[in-house]
Protein backbone atom coordinates (compact mmCIF):
# COMPACT_ATOMS: atom_id res chain seq x y z
CA UNK A 1 0.00 0.00 0.00
CA UNK A 2 1.19 3.46 -0.85
CA UNK A 3 -0.53 6.71 0.12
CA UNK A 4 -0.31 9.30 -2.62
CA UNK A 5 -1.69 12.58 -3.87
CA UNK A 6 -2.58 12.40 -7.55
CA UNK A 7 -3.79 15.21 -9.80
CA UNK A 8 -6.58 14.69 -12.32
CA UNK A 9 -5.32 15.41 -15.86
CA UNK A 10 -8.32 13.98 -17.71
CA UNK A 11 -11.81 12.80 -16.62
CA UNK A 12 -14.22 12.20 -19.48
CA UNK A 13 -16.89 9.73 -20.55
CA UNK A 14 -15.83 7.16 -23.17
CA UNK A 15 -19.27 5.56 -23.45
CA UNK A 16 -22.44 6.51 -21.52
CA UNK A 17 -21.85 6.30 -17.72
CA UNK A 18 -18.32 4.99 -18.21
CA UNK A 19 -15.45 7.43 -17.52
CA UNK A 20 -11.74 7.44 -18.19
CA UNK A 21 -9.73 9.33 -15.61
CA UNK A 22 -5.99 9.96 -15.82
CA UNK A 23 -4.05 10.92 -12.72
CA UNK A 24 -0.56 12.39 -12.47
CA UNK A 25 1.89 11.85 -9.62
CA UNK A 26 4.02 9.23 -7.88
CA UNK A 27 1.69 6.22 -7.68
CA UNK A 28 4.01 3.45 -6.54
CA UNK A 29 4.70 0.10 -8.16
CA UNK A 30 1.49 -1.28 -9.66
CA UNK A 31 0.74 -4.73 -11.05
CA UNK A 32 -2.08 -5.59 -13.46
CA UNK A 33 -5.22 -6.47 -11.50
CA UNK A 34 -4.47 -4.23 -8.55
CA UNK A 35 -6.71 -1.33 -7.57
CA UNK A 36 -6.56 2.13 -6.03
CA UNK A 37 -8.86 3.48 -3.30
CA UNK A 38 -9.92 7.08 -3.81
CA UNK A 39 -11.12 9.51 -1.15
CA UNK A 40 -14.06 11.56 -2.43
CA UNK A 41 -15.14 14.77 -0.66
CA UNK A 42 -18.43 14.28 1.14
CA UNK A 43 -18.21 10.49 1.40
CA UNK A 44 -16.86 8.59 4.38
CA UNK A 45 -15.56 5.51 2.60
CA UNK A 46 -13.10 5.54 -0.26
CA UNK A 47 -14.07 4.15 -3.66
CA UNK A 48 -12.02 1.18 -4.90
CA UNK A 49 -11.35 1.34 -8.66
CA UNK A 50 -9.23 -1.08 -10.68
CA UNK A 51 -6.26 0.28 -12.59
CA UNK A 52 -6.43 0.37 -16.39
CA UNK A 53 -2.94 1.51 -17.37
CA UNK A 54 0.04 3.46 -16.06
CA UNK A 55 3.53 4.73 -16.80
CA UNK A 56 6.12 6.33 -14.53
CA UNK A 57 4.08 9.29 -13.33
CA UNK A 58 0.62 8.69 -14.79
CA UNK A 59 -2.09 6.26 -13.79
CA UNK A 60 -5.38 5.76 -15.61
CA UNK A 61 -8.60 4.21 -14.38
CA UNK A 62 -11.85 3.47 -16.19
CA UNK A 63 -14.90 3.42 -13.97
CA UNK A 64 -18.64 3.23 -14.27
CA UNK A 65 -21.01 5.60 -12.47
CA UNK A 66 -22.99 3.22 -10.27
CA UNK A 67 -23.93 5.40 -7.30
CA UNK A 68 -23.47 8.75 -5.58
CA UNK A 69 -19.74 8.34 -4.98
CA UNK A 70 -18.77 7.52 -8.55
CA UNK A 71 -21.21 10.21 -9.75
CA UNK A 72 -19.32 12.76 -7.64
CA UNK A 73 -16.02 11.40 -9.00
CA UNK A 74 -17.25 11.83 -12.58
CA UNK A 75 -17.92 15.53 -11.95
CA UNK A 76 -14.40 16.30 -10.75
CA UNK A 77 -12.39 18.68 -12.91
CA UNK A 78 -8.89 18.59 -14.30
CA UNK A 79 -6.40 19.90 -11.74
CA UNK A 80 -8.22 18.48 -8.72
CA UNK A 81 -5.86 16.63 -6.36
CA UNK A 82 -7.04 13.28 -4.98
CA UNK A 83 -6.04 11.43 -1.81
CA UNK A 84 -5.37 7.92 -3.12
CA UNK A 85 -4.18 4.64 -1.64
CA UNK A 86 -2.31 2.74 -4.33
CA UNK A 87 -0.77 -0.73 -4.86
CA UNK A 88 -3.82 -2.43 -3.31
CA UNK A 89 -4.75 -6.08 -3.81
CA UNK A 90 -2.67 -8.98 -5.08
CA UNK A 91 -3.08 -8.51 -8.85
CA UNK A 92 -2.74 -11.14 -11.57
CA UNK A 93 0.18 -13.54 -11.61
CA UNK A 94 1.51 -13.70 -15.17
CA UNK A 95 4.23 -16.36 -14.88
CA UNK A 96 1.73 -19.25 -15.02
CA UNK A 97 -0.04 -18.20 -18.24
CA UNK A 98 1.55 -20.55 -20.78
CA UNK A 99 1.99 -19.26 -24.35
CA UNK A 100 -1.67 -18.80 -25.30
CA UNK A 101 -3.58 -17.18 -22.42
CA UNK A 102 -7.24 -16.30 -22.86
CA UNK A 103 -8.49 -13.08 -21.21
CA UNK A 104 -12.23 -12.74 -20.57
CA UNK A 105 -13.78 -9.46 -19.42
CA UNK A 106 -17.35 -8.34 -18.88
CA UNK A 107 -18.45 -4.68 -18.76
CA UNK A 108 -16.29 -2.62 -16.40
CA UNK A 109 -14.39 -5.84 -15.68
CA UNK A 110 -12.60 -5.24 -18.98
CA UNK A 111 -10.18 -2.39 -18.05
CA UNK A 112 -7.89 -4.31 -15.61
CA UNK A 113 -7.29 -6.92 -18.33
CA UNK A 114 -5.69 -4.29 -20.56
CA UNK A 115 -2.54 -3.88 -18.49
CA UNK A 116 -2.47 -7.66 -18.07
CA UNK A 117 -2.61 -8.18 -21.85
CA UNK A 118 0.20 -5.67 -22.25
CA UNK A 119 2.37 -7.54 -19.73
CA UNK A 120 1.62 -10.96 -21.26
CA UNK A 121 2.36 -9.75 -24.79
CA UNK A 122 5.62 -8.25 -23.56
CA UNK A 123 6.43 -11.70 -22.15
CA UNK A 124 5.99 -13.13 -25.66
CA UNK A 125 2.53 -14.65 -25.20
CA UNK A 126 -0.06 -15.00 -27.93
CA UNK A 127 -3.00 -13.31 -26.19
CA UNK A 128 -6.69 -13.83 -27.06
CA UNK A 129 -9.36 -11.62 -25.51
CA UNK A 130 -13.13 -12.03 -25.20
CA UNK A 131 -14.98 -8.86 -24.20
CA UNK A 132 -18.65 -9.05 -23.24
CA UNK A 133 -21.15 -6.19 -23.12
CA UNK A 134 -24.91 -5.75 -23.05
CA UNK A 135 -25.06 -3.77 -26.27
CA UNK A 136 -22.92 -2.08 -28.94
CA UNK A 137 -23.01 1.38 -27.32
CA UNK A 138 -21.36 0.01 -24.17
CA UNK A 139 -18.34 -1.51 -25.90
CA UNK A 140 -15.03 -0.24 -24.53
CA UNK A 141 -11.36 -0.89 -25.30
CA UNK A 142 -11.78 -3.41 -28.14
CA UNK A 143 -9.57 -1.29 -30.42
CA UNK A 144 -7.02 -0.71 -27.65
CA UNK A 145 -6.61 -4.48 -27.16
CA UNK A 146 -6.25 -4.93 -30.95
CA UNK A 147 -3.59 -2.22 -31.01
CA UNK A 148 -1.59 -4.22 -28.46
CA UNK A 149 -1.65 -7.16 -30.86
CA UNK A 150 -4.24 -9.29 -29.07
CA UNK A 151 -6.82 -11.31 -30.96
CA UNK A 152 -10.19 -9.83 -29.89
CA UNK A 153 -13.72 -11.30 -29.87
CA UNK A 154 -16.66 -9.18 -28.77
CA UNK A 155 -19.98 -10.49 -27.50
CA UNK A 156 -23.16 -8.50 -26.91
CA UNK A 157 -26.25 -9.80 -25.17
CA UNK A 158 -28.54 -8.18 -27.75
CA UNK A 159 -26.41 -9.19 -30.74
CA UNK A 160 -25.85 -5.58 -31.84
CA UNK A 161 -22.12 -6.31 -32.34
CA UNK A 162 -19.99 -9.45 -32.50
CA UNK A 163 -21.25 -12.75 -31.16
CA UNK A 164 -24.79 -12.64 -29.78
CA UNK A 165 -24.91 -13.84 -26.18
CA UNK A 166 -22.51 -14.01 -23.26
CA UNK A 167 -18.72 -14.28 -23.10
CA UNK A 168 -19.08 -18.03 -22.57
CA UNK A 169 -20.60 -18.29 -26.08
CA UNK A 170 -17.24 -17.17 -27.49
CA UNK A 171 -14.95 -19.42 -25.44
CA UNK A 172 -13.29 -21.92 -27.80
CA UNK A 173 -13.33 -25.65 -27.08
CA UNK A 174 -9.53 -25.74 -26.88
CA UNK A 175 -6.43 -23.85 -27.94
CA UNK A 176 -5.75 -21.77 -24.83
CA UNK A 177 -3.28 -22.49 -22.04
CA UNK A 178 -4.72 -20.43 -19.17
CA UNK A 179 -7.61 -18.05 -18.41
CA UNK A 180 -7.68 -14.63 -16.74
CA UNK A 181 -11.07 -13.07 -16.10
CA UNK A 182 -12.78 -10.11 -14.49
CA UNK A 183 -16.46 -9.19 -14.49
CA UNK A 184 -19.74 -9.63 -12.63
CA UNK A 185 -19.91 -12.70 -10.40
CA UNK A 186 -22.51 -14.62 -12.47
CA UNK A 187 -20.17 -14.24 -15.46
CA UNK A 188 -17.19 -15.46 -13.44
CA UNK A 189 -19.14 -18.53 -12.37
CA UNK A 190 -20.17 -19.33 -15.96
CA UNK A 191 -16.56 -18.93 -17.10
CA UNK A 192 -15.41 -21.18 -14.25
CA UNK A 193 -17.80 -23.90 -15.38
CA UNK A 194 -16.87 -23.65 -19.06
CA UNK A 195 -13.07 -23.42 -19.21
CA UNK A 196 -10.84 -26.49 -19.54
CA UNK A 197 -7.69 -24.97 -18.02
CA UNK A 198 -6.79 -23.33 -14.75
CA UNK A 199 -7.26 -19.60 -14.40
CA UNK A 200 -7.37 -16.50 -12.23
CA UNK A 201 -10.64 -14.76 -11.35
CA UNK A 202 -10.93 -11.18 -10.11
CA UNK A 203 -13.81 -10.61 -7.67
CA UNK A 204 -15.71 -7.60 -6.40
CA UNK A 205 -17.12 -7.04 -2.93
CA UNK A 206 -18.28 -4.10 -0.85
CA UNK A 207 -15.19 -2.96 1.02
CA UNK A 208 -14.71 -0.93 4.17
CA UNK A 209 -11.02 -0.08 4.12
CA UNK A 210 -9.60 -1.75 0.98
CA UNK A 211 -6.32 -2.69 2.69
CA UNK A 212 -7.19 -5.65 4.92
CA UNK A 213 -8.00 -4.05 8.27
CA UNK A 214 -11.76 -4.36 8.65
CA UNK A 215 -12.38 -7.83 7.16
CA UNK A 216 -15.64 -6.47 5.74
CA UNK A 217 -15.08 -8.19 2.38
CA UNK A 218 -14.07 -11.69 3.51
CA UNK A 219 -14.95 -14.69 1.36
CA UNK A 220 -14.60 -18.42 1.90
CA UNK A 221 -12.03 -20.29 -0.18
CA UNK A 222 -10.80 -23.88 -0.19
CA UNK A 223 -7.72 -22.58 1.63
CA UNK A 224 -9.64 -20.73 4.35
CA UNK A 225 -11.16 -17.29 4.76
CA UNK A 226 -9.62 -14.61 2.60
CA UNK A 227 -10.08 -10.86 2.27
CA UNK A 228 -11.10 -9.84 -1.26
CA UNK A 229 -9.24 -6.53 -0.86
CA UNK A 230 -5.91 -7.82 0.45
CA UNK A 231 -5.62 -11.56 -0.29
CA UNK A 232 -7.55 -10.96 -3.56
CA UNK A 233 -9.20 -9.56 -5.57
CA UNK A 234 -7.64 -12.22 -7.83
CA UNK A 235 -8.23 -15.83 -6.82
CA UNK A 236 -7.05 -18.98 -8.60
CA UNK A 237 -9.66 -21.38 -9.94
CA UNK A 238 -8.59 -24.17 -7.60
CA UNK A 239 -9.38 -22.21 -4.43
CA UNK A 240 -12.77 -20.78 -5.37
CA UNK A 241 -15.95 -21.96 -3.65
CA UNK A 242 -19.18 -20.83 -5.32
CA UNK B 1 7.74 19.03 26.50
CA UNK B 2 4.21 18.03 27.42
CA UNK B 3 3.39 14.72 29.10
CA UNK B 4 1.12 12.50 27.05
CA UNK B 5 1.52 9.28 29.03
CA UNK B 6 -1.43 7.86 30.89
CA UNK B 7 -1.92 4.90 33.19
CA UNK B 8 -4.68 2.32 32.86
CA UNK B 9 -4.86 0.26 36.06
CA UNK B 10 -1.09 0.01 36.34
CA UNK B 11 -0.45 -0.37 32.62
CA UNK B 12 1.51 2.62 31.38
CA UNK B 13 0.67 3.99 27.92
CA UNK B 14 3.02 6.45 26.21
CA UNK B 15 -0.05 8.31 25.00
CA UNK B 16 -3.81 7.78 25.21
CA UNK B 17 -4.18 6.74 21.54
CA UNK B 18 -5.40 3.17 20.91
CA UNK B 19 -6.73 1.74 17.62
CA UNK B 20 -10.11 0.21 18.43
CA UNK B 21 -10.90 -3.46 18.09
CA UNK B 22 -12.13 -4.48 14.64
CA UNK B 23 -10.52 -1.60 12.78
CA UNK B 24 -6.86 -2.53 13.02
CA UNK B 25 -6.75 -6.30 12.46
CA UNK B 26 -4.24 -7.88 14.83
CA UNK B 27 -2.00 -4.86 14.49
CA UNK B 28 0.83 -6.54 12.61
CA UNK B 29 -1.03 -5.86 9.34
CA UNK B 30 -0.18 -2.17 9.97
CA UNK B 31 3.47 -2.80 10.88
CA UNK B 32 4.64 -1.96 7.36
CA UNK B 33 2.34 1.10 7.18
CA UNK B 34 4.02 2.94 10.07
CA UNK B 35 6.00 2.29 13.26
CA UNK B 36 3.37 0.98 15.67
CA UNK B 37 5.40 2.17 18.65
CA UNK B 38 3.83 5.63 18.29
CA UNK B 39 0.63 4.11 19.74
CA UNK B 40 -0.24 3.97 23.44
CA UNK B 41 -2.02 0.64 23.02
CA UNK B 42 -3.64 -1.59 20.42
CA UNK B 43 -7.01 -3.27 20.93
CA UNK B 44 -6.91 -6.27 18.61
CA UNK B 45 -9.71 -7.91 16.63
CA UNK B 46 -12.56 -9.33 18.71
CA UNK B 47 -11.82 -12.93 19.59
CA UNK B 48 -14.03 -15.89 20.48
CA UNK B 49 -13.32 -19.40 21.77
CA UNK B 50 -13.33 -20.92 18.29
CA UNK B 51 -12.87 -19.63 14.73
CA UNK B 52 -15.80 -17.73 13.19
CA UNK B 53 -16.45 -16.63 9.60
CA UNK B 54 -18.92 -14.01 10.77
CA UNK B 55 -21.95 -12.92 8.79
CA UNK B 56 -22.41 -13.24 5.05
CA UNK B 57 -21.42 -10.33 2.80
CA UNK B 58 -22.23 -7.61 2.01
CA UNK B 59 -21.35 -6.57 5.52
CA UNK B 60 -20.24 -2.97 4.95
CA UNK B 61 -22.52 -0.03 4.13
CA UNK B 62 -21.78 3.66 3.98
CA UNK B 63 -23.50 6.34 6.06
CA UNK B 64 -23.30 10.11 6.23
CA UNK B 65 -20.08 10.66 8.22
CA UNK B 66 -19.59 7.00 9.00
CA UNK B 67 -20.24 3.41 8.07
CA UNK B 68 -22.23 0.38 9.12
CA UNK B 69 -20.63 -3.00 9.57
CA UNK B 70 -22.14 -6.40 10.20
CA UNK B 71 -18.91 -8.40 10.21
CA UNK B 72 -20.13 -10.48 13.13
CA UNK B 73 -16.89 -11.30 14.95
CA UNK B 74 -14.88 -12.97 12.22
CA UNK B 75 -11.74 -14.25 13.92
CA UNK B 76 -9.45 -17.29 13.95
CA UNK B 77 -10.24 -18.28 17.57
CA UNK B 78 -8.37 -17.55 20.81
CA UNK B 79 -5.71 -20.26 20.40
CA UNK B 80 -4.58 -18.92 17.01
CA UNK B 81 -4.75 -15.33 18.27
CA UNK B 82 -2.54 -16.09 21.27
CA UNK B 83 -0.26 -18.55 19.49
CA UNK B 84 0.28 -16.72 16.22
CA UNK B 85 -1.28 -13.25 15.87
CA UNK B 86 -0.10 -11.63 19.11
CA UNK B 87 3.51 -12.93 18.99
CA UNK B 88 3.64 -11.53 15.45
CA UNK B 89 2.35 -8.17 16.71
CA UNK B 90 4.82 -8.22 19.62
CA UNK B 91 7.69 -8.57 17.13
CA UNK B 92 7.15 -5.00 15.99
CA UNK B 93 5.35 -3.40 18.91
CA UNK B 94 6.35 -2.81 22.54
CA UNK B 95 3.27 -0.95 23.82
CA UNK B 96 0.14 -2.22 25.54
CA UNK B 97 -1.78 -5.02 23.82
CA UNK B 98 -5.45 -5.21 24.63
CA UNK B 99 -7.18 -8.54 23.94
CA UNK B 100 -10.84 -8.07 23.00
CA UNK B 101 -12.92 -11.09 23.99
CA UNK B 102 -16.46 -12.03 22.98
CA UNK B 103 -18.59 -15.01 23.83
CA UNK B 104 -21.98 -16.66 23.51
CA UNK B 105 -22.24 -17.94 27.07
CA UNK B 106 -20.76 -17.08 30.46
CA UNK B 107 -18.61 -20.22 30.28
CA UNK B 108 -17.20 -19.20 26.93
CA UNK B 109 -16.36 -15.69 28.16
CA UNK B 110 -14.65 -17.18 31.20
CA UNK B 111 -12.58 -19.81 29.40
CA UNK B 112 -11.50 -17.42 26.62
CA UNK B 113 -10.60 -14.62 29.04
CA UNK B 114 -8.68 -17.09 31.21
CA UNK B 115 -6.52 -18.07 28.24
CA UNK B 116 -5.93 -14.43 27.31
CA UNK B 117 -5.03 -13.59 30.91
CA UNK B 118 -2.26 -16.21 30.91
CA UNK B 119 -0.63 -14.86 27.71
CA UNK B 120 2.51 -12.80 28.21
CA UNK B 121 1.50 -10.78 25.16
CA UNK B 122 -1.75 -9.51 26.71
CA UNK B 123 -1.66 -6.46 28.99
CA UNK B 124 -5.36 -5.65 29.34
CA UNK B 125 -8.49 -7.70 28.70
CA UNK B 126 -11.42 -5.89 27.12
CA UNK B 127 -14.61 -7.92 27.41
CA UNK B 128 -17.01 -7.17 24.57
CA UNK B 129 -20.57 -7.50 25.83
CA UNK B 130 -21.85 -5.20 23.12
CA UNK B 131 -21.46 -6.67 19.63
CA UNK B 132 -24.71 -5.83 17.80
CA UNK B 133 -24.04 -8.25 14.96
CA UNK B 134 -24.29 -11.69 16.53
CA UNK B 135 -27.42 -13.33 17.86
CA UNK B 136 -27.79 -14.99 21.26
CA UNK B 137 -24.65 -13.43 22.57
CA UNK B 138 -22.51 -10.38 22.80
CA UNK B 139 -24.93 -7.54 23.17
CA UNK B 140 -27.55 -9.55 25.04
CA UNK B 141 -25.24 -9.60 28.08
CA UNK B 142 -24.48 -5.92 27.74
CA UNK B 143 -28.01 -4.56 27.60
CA UNK B 144 -29.00 -5.37 31.18
CA UNK B 145 -27.21 -4.43 34.38
CA UNK B 146 -27.60 -7.95 35.75
CA UNK B 147 -26.21 -9.59 32.58
CA UNK B 148 -23.25 -7.22 32.47
CA UNK B 149 -22.55 -7.79 36.16
CA UNK B 150 -22.69 -11.56 35.80
CA UNK B 151 -20.14 -11.65 32.96
CA UNK B 152 -17.90 -9.23 34.87
CA UNK B 153 -18.04 -11.22 38.11
CA UNK B 154 -17.25 -14.56 36.49
CA UNK B 155 -14.47 -13.20 34.24
CA UNK B 156 -12.85 -11.39 37.16
CA UNK B 157 -12.58 -14.70 39.05
CA UNK B 158 -10.11 -16.02 36.47
CA UNK B 159 -8.24 -12.85 35.43
CA UNK B 160 -5.29 -11.23 37.18
CA UNK B 161 -4.86 -8.58 34.51
CA UNK B 162 -7.04 -5.45 34.28
CA UNK B 163 -10.51 -6.21 32.89
CA UNK B 164 -12.35 -3.50 30.95
CA UNK B 165 -16.00 -4.15 30.10
CA UNK B 166 -16.91 -2.80 26.66
CA UNK B 167 -20.45 -1.47 26.75
CA UNK B 168 -23.18 -1.07 24.19
CA UNK B 169 -24.80 2.31 23.53
CA UNK B 170 -28.02 0.51 22.56
CA UNK B 171 -29.46 0.78 26.08
CA UNK B 172 -31.73 3.09 28.02
CA UNK B 173 -29.51 3.60 31.08
CA UNK B 174 -25.77 3.34 30.40
CA UNK B 175 -24.89 4.60 33.88
CA UNK B 176 -26.73 1.74 35.60
CA UNK B 177 -24.89 -0.85 33.49
CA UNK B 178 -21.51 0.79 34.13
CA UNK B 179 -22.23 0.87 37.88
CA UNK B 180 -23.19 -2.81 37.79
CA UNK B 181 -19.86 -3.65 36.11
CA UNK B 182 -17.94 -1.63 38.68
CA UNK B 183 -19.85 -3.30 41.49
CA UNK B 184 -19.00 -6.73 40.07
CA UNK B 185 -15.30 -5.92 40.10
CA UNK B 186 -14.52 -4.45 36.67
CA UNK B 187 -11.22 -2.56 36.55
CA UNK B 188 -12.42 -0.22 33.83
CA UNK B 189 -15.08 0.53 31.22
CA UNK B 190 -14.73 0.89 27.43
CA UNK B 191 -17.50 2.68 25.61
CA UNK B 192 -19.17 2.98 23.17
CA UNK B 193 -19.50 0.07 20.78
CA UNK B 194 -21.47 0.72 17.57
CA UNK B 195 -25.06 1.93 17.36
CA UNK B 196 -27.54 -0.51 15.85
CA UNK B 197 -28.42 0.81 12.40
CA UNK B 198 -29.70 -0.06 8.93
CA UNK B 199 -29.60 1.07 5.29
CA UNK B 200 -31.90 0.11 2.41
CA UNK B 201 -30.91 0.00 -1.26
CA UNK B 202 -33.69 2.01 -2.93
CA UNK B 203 -33.12 0.41 -6.34
CA UNK B 204 -33.19 -3.20 -5.13
CA UNK B 205 -35.70 -2.36 -2.36
CA UNK B 206 -33.73 -4.58 0.00
CA UNK B 207 -31.49 -3.98 3.02
CA UNK B 208 -27.90 -3.18 1.96
CA UNK B 209 -26.43 -5.50 4.57
CA UNK B 210 -26.98 -9.25 4.23
CA UNK B 211 -27.49 -9.30 8.01
CA UNK B 212 -30.19 -6.57 7.59
CA UNK B 213 -28.83 -4.50 10.51
CA UNK B 214 -25.32 -3.48 11.44
CA UNK B 215 -23.38 -1.24 13.80
CA UNK B 216 -22.90 2.43 12.96
CA UNK B 217 -19.49 3.95 13.65
CA UNK B 218 -17.57 7.02 12.58
CA UNK B 219 -17.88 10.77 13.27
CA UNK B 220 -21.69 10.42 13.08
CA UNK B 221 -21.70 8.81 16.55
CA UNK B 222 -19.02 10.94 18.23
CA UNK B 223 -21.43 13.24 20.11
CA UNK B 224 -23.36 10.19 21.38
CA UNK B 225 -20.10 8.68 22.63
CA UNK B 226 -19.06 11.91 24.38
CA UNK B 227 -22.44 12.06 26.12
CA UNK B 228 -22.21 8.44 27.31
CA UNK B 229 -18.60 8.75 28.51
CA UNK B 230 -19.69 11.85 30.42
CA UNK B 231 -22.58 9.97 32.05
CA UNK B 232 -20.45 6.97 32.99
CA UNK B 233 -17.70 9.21 34.42
CA UNK B 234 -20.30 10.80 36.68
CA UNK B 235 -21.31 7.37 37.97
CA UNK B 236 -18.18 5.25 38.38
CA UNK B 237 -14.69 5.67 39.83
CA UNK B 238 -12.85 3.25 37.55
CA UNK B 239 -11.00 4.43 34.42
CA UNK B 240 -12.74 4.75 31.07
CA UNK B 241 -11.50 4.07 27.57
CA UNK B 242 -13.63 6.39 25.43
CA UNK B 243 -14.40 5.57 21.82
CA UNK B 244 -16.94 6.21 19.11
CA UNK B 245 -16.17 8.35 16.08
CA UNK B 246 -12.88 9.79 17.34
CA UNK B 247 -11.02 11.11 14.29
CA UNK B 248 -8.73 13.95 15.35
CA UNK B 249 -6.51 15.09 18.22
CA UNK B 250 -9.27 17.59 19.08
CA UNK B 251 -11.66 14.66 19.49
CA UNK B 252 -9.19 12.94 21.82
CA UNK B 253 -9.05 16.02 24.06
CA UNK B 254 -12.85 16.31 24.02
CA UNK B 255 -13.28 12.65 24.93
CA UNK B 256 -10.81 13.01 27.81
CA UNK B 257 -12.53 16.16 29.08
CA UNK B 258 -15.72 14.05 29.17
CA UNK B 259 -13.94 11.55 31.40
CA UNK B 260 -11.83 9.13 29.35
CA UNK B 261 -8.35 8.16 30.56
CA UNK B 262 -7.50 6.68 27.17
CA UNK B 263 -9.16 7.04 23.78
CA UNK B 264 -9.72 4.46 21.08
CA UNK B 265 -9.86 5.34 17.39
CA UNK B 266 -11.99 3.07 15.22
CA UNK B 267 -13.62 3.86 11.89
CA UNK B 268 -11.04 6.58 11.14
CA UNK B 269 -8.43 3.83 10.57
CA UNK B 270 -10.51 2.42 7.74
CA UNK B 271 -10.78 5.75 5.94
CA UNK B 272 -7.17 6.70 6.56
CA UNK B 273 -4.71 3.96 7.56
CA UNK B 274 -2.44 6.64 9.04
CA UNK B 275 -5.20 8.12 11.25
CA UNK B 276 -3.82 6.98 14.63
CA UNK B 277 -0.27 8.03 13.79
CA UNK B 278 -1.45 11.46 12.66
CA UNK B 279 -3.46 11.91 15.88
CA UNK B 280 -0.51 10.80 18.03
CA UNK B 281 1.79 13.18 16.13
CA UNK B 282 -0.61 16.11 16.47
CA UNK B 283 -1.54 15.66 20.13
CA UNK B 284 1.51 17.31 21.80
CA UNK B 285 1.22 20.48 19.68
CA UNK B 286 -2.50 20.68 20.39
CA UNK B 287 -1.85 20.30 24.13
CA UNK B 288 0.67 23.13 23.99
CA UNK B 289 -1.81 25.30 22.13
CA UNK B 290 -4.44 24.58 24.81
CA UNK B 291 -1.99 25.14 27.65
CA UNK B 292 -2.08 21.51 28.82
CA UNK B 293 1.28 20.37 30.27
CA UNK B 294 0.10 16.95 31.43
CA UNK B 295 -2.67 15.12 29.64
CA UNK B 296 -3.76 13.57 32.94
CA UNK B 297 -4.83 17.04 34.11
CA UNK B 298 -7.73 17.11 31.66
CA UNK B 299 -9.30 13.71 32.37
CA UNK B 300 -12.88 14.52 33.32
CA UNK B 301 -11.92 18.19 33.17
CA UNK B 302 -15.26 19.32 31.78
CA UNK B 303 -17.04 18.11 34.94
CA UNK B 304 -15.28 20.60 37.20
CA UNK B 305 -17.18 23.66 38.38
Amino acid sequence: MKACTLEITENKPIVPLCFKMSLRGAHGEIKAGQFINIMIDGFYLRRPISVYDWDDDTLTVIYKVVGQGTDALSKMDKGKKLDVLSELGNGYKTSVSGMRPLLIGGGVGVPPLYALAKALIKDGCNVSVILGFNTKSEIILADEFRALGASVSVTTVDGSEGVRGFVTDAIPYAGYTYVYTCGPEPMLKSVYNKIITSGQFSFEERMGCGFGACVGCTCRTKYGNKRVCKDGPVFVKEEIIW
Amino acid sequence: MVNTSVNLCGVSLKNPIIPASGTFGFGHEFADVYDLNCLGGISVKGTTAVERFGNETPRIAEAPSGLLNSVGLQNPGIDTVLGYELPRLRDSYGGAIIANISGFSIDEYVSTCEKADKSKNVDIIEVNISCPNVHNGGMSFGTTASGAAEVTREVKKVCKKPVFMKLSPNVTDIAAIARACEGAGADGISLINTLLAMRIDIRRRRPVLNNVTGGLSGPAIFPVAVRMVWQVYENVGIPIMGLGGVSTADDVIEMMLAGATAVQVGAANLRDPFACKKIADELPALMEKLGVDDINDIIGGAHNG
